[in-house]
């Protein structure tokens, strides 16, 4: 495979940061895909409409801030910020709500706080955030069933129109509860094997969601394989998760399965895209693994006891947060040192 | 202290050192009850009221207080003219008085209130002192008026919504929908959208006031550095 063969060990130039994003576009296309083959062809509008905003809105901003247009542009950060958006908002967000995700991202949460590097939150994660608390309804209600569950799926220009169109009447018929949602609130007062028979689950774990996920982690061990990102932050993240399901969740009649938590809302998209932001994650090794875990527990907590089915960008930001004070804990090693004053010895060589 | 002109109180209470934007003083109040615009004009009329009154009775006192026990004092004058204010609002815009609820009481706690009092209106003569009040009062209108209205209109899509709470009937319908099915945006209704209304006041502030001092340097003639000569520097600045 052509991918592979200027992979890792012998790589040691350093890579300029417009080919990481464009490793990362690349990376996220199988889970583009298979949300496309399963949820029709919204994310895939989501996505194009959210690059082209925001490249647009950083072009616009840049020359307010007199910077040069053409050089920032061309590192692809924008665009890996309007890819990520495009993929966790729902499929029918109508093009305002995904329109004020990107123009918060980019303006507010990017270029405000001074542009590429500087920013110390996640920006696709304070757009997703500022929408999700704005317009609760529109961000709960317009996400598309799974295409096996549809008798006639609705075509590109069926989508088209109802993402763009004002009124949002007609998408009720293709829209469905996501199985985090349903299994939260129907949990409270049925059995599991009762919430179960909603076909949002499907036959496995989640229709549709189960194989978006896997895409995801696919893509996300090829960007690890690339050593575009280190395996510290994913498997912390996942590891965080899995332990809370394993200590408190053991009862399917009370919460969410393990298998749930792994397969179904924005796990792995989480995972590997979204918490591996290079400018607001953890510096050191051991301050990942540390960032990871806080993800991957504040993400059970919210989705078990918390107001929210999903919790990727909450617990995102809240980790943001918290990077200065792990990277003032967690220093690395520094080179003819012998070890580090704190942390585990020998393991983190920076 | 050296004495300020009647213009300096007023452009420094307006803009040059306005008590929400430059001071930022009294946030909480600024943050929790502009989500309206009569939300903010209730609560800053009636701060406007208490200013006046403290930085009055506070000037006309400060030859007899000793400086030890002048804030207790300040605190009581304050604490007085804010239930004078709360019993007026009860009586007269009584659903005004529920919304606002415990803001108006907490007008007491207001920074900017105790800072005048001690800042300026214990240094100054009355006059000047209800000048200050006035004008510091208004410059926290201002921007209470501002950012309620872009929080109303960004959250709700609607603009003037309840004067009559204030007003009276004749108000009733001042209401302006700028938008056809506005969907509620709830981010500009709860705190954290006053705090990022009030930031971008501040930059647009700041901003502006960037602008007009670079304007009146590049307004200013040069000809005083065009032909000397800097120190162990050869040659004429041009």
């Amino acid at each position: 495979m052509a991918l592979v063969q200027q992979s890792s060990p012998h790589a040691h130039n350093a890579r300029p940061t417009s080919r990481v994003m464009l490793w990362v576009i690349l990376a996220a296309l199988p889970g583009l895909l298979a949300q496309t083959l399963f949820f029709g062809w919204g994310n895939l509008i989501n996505v194009v409409w959210c690059i082209a905003l925001a490249l647009a809105a950083e072009a616009a901003i840049l020359k307010l801030r007199s910077k040069p247009v053409a050089f920032f542009l061309k590192d692809n950060t924008a665009a890996v910020t309007g890819l990520l958006l495009g993929l966790s908002l729902p499929q029918f967000a109508p093009w305002w709500v995904s329109g004020i995700a990107v123009i918060t991202a980019i303006v507010v949460a990017k270029q405000l706080y001074g542009g590429l590097g500087s920013n110390p939150f996640n920006p696709a994660m304070v757009g997703y955030a500022l929408v999700l608390i704005s317009f609760p309804v529109a961000m709960t209600t317009n996400w598309a069933q799974a295409a096996t569950l549809w008798g006639g799926a609705p075509g590109f220009g069926e989508t088209l129109s109802s993402i763009f169109s004002a009124s949002q009447t007609t998408v009720d018929g293709w829209t469905m509860a996501t199985p985090l949602d349903e299994y939260k609130h129907k949990i409270a007062s049925h059995t599991a094997a009762e919430v179960l028979q909603h076909p949002t689950f499907g036959e496995q774990i989640a229709a549709g969601w189960e194989w978006v996920n896997l895409a995801f982690l696919a893509g996300g061990l090829l960007l690890i394989g690339l050593r575009i990102i280190t395996w510290h932050i994913p498997v912390a993240f996942l590891a965080g998760i899995a332990l809370m399901s394993l200590a408190f969740g053991s009862n399917p009649d009370q919460y969410a399965p393990l298998q749930l938590h792994l397969l179904a809302g924005g796990t792995m998209l989480g995972a590997f895209f979204i918490a591996t932001d290079p400018v607001s994650a953890a510096t050191s090794h051991q301050g990942k693994l540390i960032y990871g875990a806080g993800i991957g527990v504040l993400i059970y907590l919210i989705r078990s006891w918390g107001n929210y089915p999903d919790a990727v960008a909450f617990s995102v930001l809240l980790m943001n947060f918290a990077v200065p004070f792990i990277d003032h804990y967690t220093p690395p090693r520094t080179y003819g040192h012998h070890k580090p004053r704190r942390g585990l010895p020998g393991r983190n060589g920076g | 202290m050296a004495t300020k002109t009647n213009g300096e109180i007023i452009k420094d209470g307006l803009w040059h050192n306005n008590p929400a934007l430059v001071q930022v003083l009294g946030l909480c109040p600024l943050l929790a009850v502009t989500s309206t615009v009569v939300n903010a004009i209730g609560l800053g009329i009636a701060t406007l009221l208490v200013l006046i009154g403290s930085n009055l009775s506070v000037s006309v006192i400060r030859n007899f207080v000793s400086e030890s026990v002048r804030l207790p004092a300040f605190v009581m004058i304050i604490a007085s003219f804010v239930t004078c204010a709360e019993l007026l609002m009860q009586a007269f815009t009584y659903e005004l008085y529920e919304i606002l609820g415990i803001f108006i009481p907490l007008i007491v706690t207001n920074c900017a209130i105790l800072g005048r009092a001690d800042a300026f209106a214990s240094k100054n003569p009355p006059l000047p002192a209800i000048l200050d009040g006035a004008m510091m009062g208004l410059g926290f209108l201002a921007v209470l008026v501002v950012l309620g209205g872009m929080r109303e209109l960004l959250g709700q899509g609607t603009l003037f919504a309840d004067m009559h709470l204030l007003l009276g009937p004749m108000a009733a319908d001042w209401v302006v929908r700028p938008f056809d099915q506005y969907p509620d945006m709830l981010f500009m209704v709860l705190p954290p959208g006053a705090f990022v209304g009030l930031g971008l006041l501040i930059a647009l502030k700041n901003g502006i006031d960037n602008y007009l001092s670079e304007r009146r340097k590049a307004a200013e003639p040069v000809a005083a550095t065009a032909g000397s000569k800097r120190v162990r520097v050869t040659g004429n600045i041009s």
